[in-house]
């Protein structure tokens, strides 16, 4: 994909031949960004999947590998991340992400410290670019945040100097759940590219559907979408996504069944009450009929394909228990493949930090 | 890292009879020193390391009709300067056995500063409390900054700072041979951070 | 000290309401225009004050129908002072105040606070728009008549939509007896849930909520139906959509008393920019995403309905460029894109921004003015907005050519809150004279800072 392949011009009005006012306007530093140009090498953060190269991706789901050995001994203890405190701010409720980091940490030898933020008292206490200079002042490693506001650890990354992994952003993104999922795919199937995985449920609100979906075409998986239409993004009708968009290779099914057909994984998407009371949804009964994944639809995949689901999952609801916990899932493996995939994106983004910190310290 | 082959300084210091004969002579070495313990470990450091210690295992099963277990240790995780070792995937480390009561051969390619070495140590000390650990290189070039000391080597090459040893075996490079190549200001080749 | 006579020498003179364009001398006196010559005078007039204008073109001064001057109640954002030195920076000698203060402009007591510290501290004039509801509740109709007897030139209650129908119904209908417009900001709140830009791809890329555009169209139709009902006046500000124009069309096309405006922004900028990079779209979302200072209300949109915009500012179905300058302190864009506060800081930028519009071809400079003088002057039934003998000297001196790039640090504005830093626009206001007197001056202003620095 060249850069300006997806540089968008604003088209002209009918009969006049100029583009718009600043249409044509450089971007800072000139050129388009390139995600060869950012990533964990540059950025020194992860903020989203979509600024990982596929180089890097396969770089950290080999690390992932070496780290889930780790994760196996009797001992699950090194000395990598000795002496880095790492931060985790969650201003949402998630009990298992904030642990998978924490271990994640621990293993590697950091000291983790665990900030909780309730939701409500968000707008009225500190403000994010205040608890974001505090933890600068105390020379944190590594921030590690979750936030309801897309973009809030793109804000914090701009303020800090330490390095920010997004433990998932509003409807944005979570880029280390999809790693997790890339890496246990890879485990299972041996690879991804030519893979077809499925994604079935609220798409538009979900920030692992939108990671996913990035990391999946990235390297070079087929990937289809499905859910109620009140539930995928504006735009997002039965089809192949337009060429140019971002999400350029998506299928959009039809049908629950069509988007199982012949899928090498299938990844049901948690669904929430809230939906129903905003309308999206008669509710969640029929929600279950028509979307959820049980045994009659997963047969409907390639044999032994493997069912997938971010947690926490309602059972009964986008996913049958006959099936979450059967033979062809892999939530489980998901849930420990996040520690040792977390344990590489620490040691990525932390090991280096030293002499880079201590230049950035010198005038 | 075979593009160091086209380097027109590299210096062949050792072919692939000599590499033979070397880890031959460690072999017996080894099984002099050991007694014969039918509990020895070999440990190789990733990459290379792990290689020569296969062939160091298969040669003492061809002299002695055993053959040791052989494991493979990343230990990158244990190292003090994370900075040089950041930008390659950690590897999962493979010990085959419990090395509680065992003697253990740690095996590397080039001994230098020592702080592999180091690193590996504290890492085998997770995997067990060995009886002993003793220390095999094909190759030790000094510039030791800890103290540490191989119990075998296959030779001993004097070299400068602004040299480096490149460690060629058959199974990934496709010829088994040592160079010693200076390195030139620019274009400093970071493919050979590998061995320290 | 000014004399009591002024002219402006050897401009092109241009002034829509007379159907002038040529090259003149303006002559002032008192405060007001007295002569355009037929052409320049050979030497300037005894006894005046002299304006060069050579190479300039000279213009009535433009009027802002959409203003948000913060005062009373949010100083540390605006202050009629500030925000009326602002307006001479960027060529206005007339603003109406929105009136989203605090107190609100719902009654004739703030209305003649605002009135009278403008006159004594501001720049250029300030007309005032009076609240549709008591409170800008949305529930009682405001006291439209006391506020008429004070002055406003219109009703809004910005920022906030008048959602019940039937309380839209009563302030067009009781506005009409005034023979003022009703100002509704256009949205359908329950179809912008907590949407916080403009429903599309990049929304959904950056996973920041959506606003569907027919949040707006959906309200403008009911409003056009109300107008049609009561007879009354529909003035519809900052028009975003492609939809709604096709509304608005449709509206003036069966004889109702609809008139539009449309931002600098809006004519100029798209959904993109939320990424951060002056439009640009990144092959990955850099850290400079989520630019709060693009963050308004109405969101910007996609590149279609920036053209429709356009398109409909030319043929007339949008009356006039107004700019809904809305200025905030950093602690209201310092934060994440969901918290930010809505609008744009655009009275410094606002010339420069629309005038790419005539140097892409789409309107000629002439009609540019005219959308920013006669028309909104048509719809305030002021006599501004003209250069015609015995008006007000409210005149603007401009470059379409110059280049100058965009600093917020240095607006007279007390806020910063413009996507725009850093990019270099293409026309710009060289003078403003406001009753007679300079208000603004890029060129003495160039000059004091030269001394300044040296």
């Amino acid at each position: 994909m060249t850069s300006s392949s997806t540089r968008r011009e604003v088209q002209s009005v009918a009969g006049a031949g100029s583009s718009l006012p600043y249409a044509e306007a450089p971007a800072k530093g000139g050129a388009v960004v390139s995600h060869a140009s950012t990533g964990l090498a540059r950025q020194r953060h992860l903020l989203d999947i979509d600024s990982l190269s596929p180089e890097e991706i396969t770089s950290l789901l080999d690390s992932a590998e070496g780290m889930l050995e780790v994760l196996g001994r009797d001992v699950k203890k090194t000395p990598a991340l000795r002496g880095k405190t790492i931060v985790t701010v969650f201003y949402e409720n998630s009990t298992r992400t904030r642990i998978s980091f924490e271990e994640a940490g621990k293993i590697l030898g950091a000291d983790v410290i665990n900030v909780s933020v309730s939701s409500s008292s968000v707008s009225k206490g500190e403000s994010l670019y205040n608890t974001a200079l505090t933890l600068q002042a105390m020379h944190v490693d590594a921030l590690i945040i979750r936030h309801p506001h897309a973009g809030a650890p793109h804000f914090v990354a701009r303020h800090v100097k330490a390095p920010v992994v997004n433990a998932g952003d509003g409807m944005h993104a979570h880029p280390t759940q999809a790693l997790l999922d890339l890496f246990t795919l890879r485990q299972r199937l041996g690879g991804i590219a030519g893979k077809r995985v499925a994604i079935v449920g609220d798409v538009l609100y979900s920030r692992v559907a939108r990671s996913g979906i990035i990391g999946l075409l990235r390297m070079g998986a087929q990937v289809v979408v499905c859910g109620p239409p009140t539930l995928m993004p504006y735009g997002w009708l039965p089809g192949s996504a337009p060429a140019g968009s971002w999400y350029e290779g998506l299928e959009i099914a039809e049908s629950v069944e069509q988007a199982l057909d012949g899928a090498d994984a299938v990844m049901a998407l948690r669904i929430q009450q809230e939906r129903q009371d905003a309308g999206h949804l008669p509710d969640l009964r029929e929600y279950s009929n028509r979307y959820g994944i049980n045994r009659k639809r997963l047969s409907l995949a390639k044999e032994g394909a493997l069912l997938m689901h971010p947690g926490p999952m309602n059972e009964g609801v986008e996913i049958s228990s006959e099936v979450a916990h059967g033979a062809q899932s892999v939530i489980e493996e998901q849930v420990r493949n996040g520690v040792a995939l977390r344990m590489a994106v620490l040691y990525a983004l932390c090991s280096r930090g030293r002499d880079q910190a201590a230049a950035q310290e010198r005038p | 890292m075979t593009e160091l082959t086209a380097n027109p300084d590299g210096r062949v210091v050792l072919d692939a009879d000599d590499i033979r004969r070397a880890l031959a002579r460690i072999s017996h070495e080894i099984l002099e020193r050991n007694g014969g313990d039918r509990g020895l470990v070999l440990v190789g450091i990733e990459t290379r390391g792990v290689f020569i210690a296969r062939r160091l295992a298969a040669n003492i099963g061809q002299f002695e009709g055993f053959t040791p277990p052989v494991g493979a240790l990343d230990p990158r995780l244990y190292r003090d300067d994370p900075d040089q070792a950041s930008g390659q995937p950690v590897r999962p480390t493979s010990i085959p056995v419990s090395l509680e009561g065992r003697p253990v051969v740690l095996v590397d390619d080039v001994l230098y500063t020592g702080r592999t070495v180091r690193a590996a140590l504290n890492a085998l000390s997770d995997f067990g409390r060995a009886s002993r650990i003793q220390l095999a290189a094909l190759v030790d070039r000094g510039h030791r900054e800890l103290p540490i000391r191989p119990d075998y080597i296959g030779k001993n090459i004097p070299t400068g700072q602004d040299e480096r040893v490149h460690v060629k075996l058959a199974e990934v490079d496709d010829i088994d041979e040592v160079d010693l190549v200076r390195m030139s200001p620019v274009g400093t080749n970071p493919a050979v951070g590998a061995e320290a | 000290m000014q004399s009591n006579r002024t002219v402006i020498r050897n401009g092109r003179v241009i002034d829509p309401s007379q159907g002038i364009d040529r090259v003149a001398d303006l002559l002032i006196a008192d405060g007001k225009i007295s002569e355009i010559t037929g052409s320049p005078l050979e030497r300037a007039p005894d006894g005046h004050d002299v304006i060069d204008a050579s190479g300039l073109v000279v213009a009535p001064g433009f009027i802002d129908l959409h203003t948000h001057l913060r005062d009373p109640g949010y100083e540390w954002k605006e202050t009629l002072e500030t925000g009326t030195q602002a307006a001479a920076r960027g060529g206005f000698t007339t603003l109406c105040a929105m009136p989203n203060t605090d107190p609100c402009q719902d009654s004739a007591a703030v209305i003649d606070d605002v009135t009278r510290r403008a006159a004594r501290t501001g720049a250029v004039r300030v007309l005032t728009i009076g609240a549709i509801t008591k409170g800008r509740q949305g529930k009682n109709l405001a006291p439209m008549g006391e506020l008429a007897e004070a002055g406003v030139i219109g009703f809004s209650d910005d920022g906030d939509p008048v959602s019940d129908p039937n309380i839209m119904r009563q302030a067009l209908s009781y506005a009409s007896s005034l023979g003022l417009p009703i100002i509704n900001h256009a949205e359908e709140r329950s179809l912008v849930r907590g949407g916080v830009m403009s429903e599309g791809e990049v929304a959904t890329r950056l996973g920041l909520p959506g606003v569907p555009a027919s949040a707006e169209a959906v309200m403008i139709a009911r409003d056009i139906e109300l107008t049609a009902l009561t007879g009354g006046r529909l003035h519809v500000p900052h028009v975003s959509t492609a939809a709604s124009v096709a509304l608005i069309r449709v509206a003036k096309s069966r004889g109702l008393k609809v008139t539009a405006e449309v931002t600098p922004h809006h004519l100029s900028l798209t959904d993109s920019w939320v990424y951060g990079l002056h439009g640009e779209v990144p092959e990955t979302v850099p850290p400079e995403a989520y630019d709060t200072n693009a963050k308004v209300n109405p969101p910007l949109r996609t590149a279609a309905d920036v053209a429709a915009l356009i398109e409909a500012l030319a043929d007339g179905t949008i009356d006039v460029i107004a700019t809904d300058h809305a200025p905030h302190a950093a602690t209201d864009k310092v934060c994440t894109f969901n918290e930010a506060a809505h609008g744009i800081n655009v009275l410094e930028t606002a010339f420069g921004q629309v005038m790419r519009l005539t140097h892409a071809g789409f309107i000629s400079l002439p009609e540019l003015i005219r959308r920013l003088t006669e028309h909104p002057a048509a719809i305030l039934g002021a006599e501004t907005g003209s250069l015609a003998k015995g008006r007000a000297a409210d005149i603007v001196l401009l470059d379409p050519d110059a280049e100058w790039t965009v600093r917020p640090e240095s607006f007279a504005s007390l806020s910063r809150n413009t996507p725009l830093a850093g990019v270099t626009l293409r026309g710009r206001v060289v003078a403003t004279v406001f009753g007679g007197n300079t208000v603004w001056d890029v060129r003495t202003a160039a000059a004091q800072t030269e001394v300044a620095t040296s």
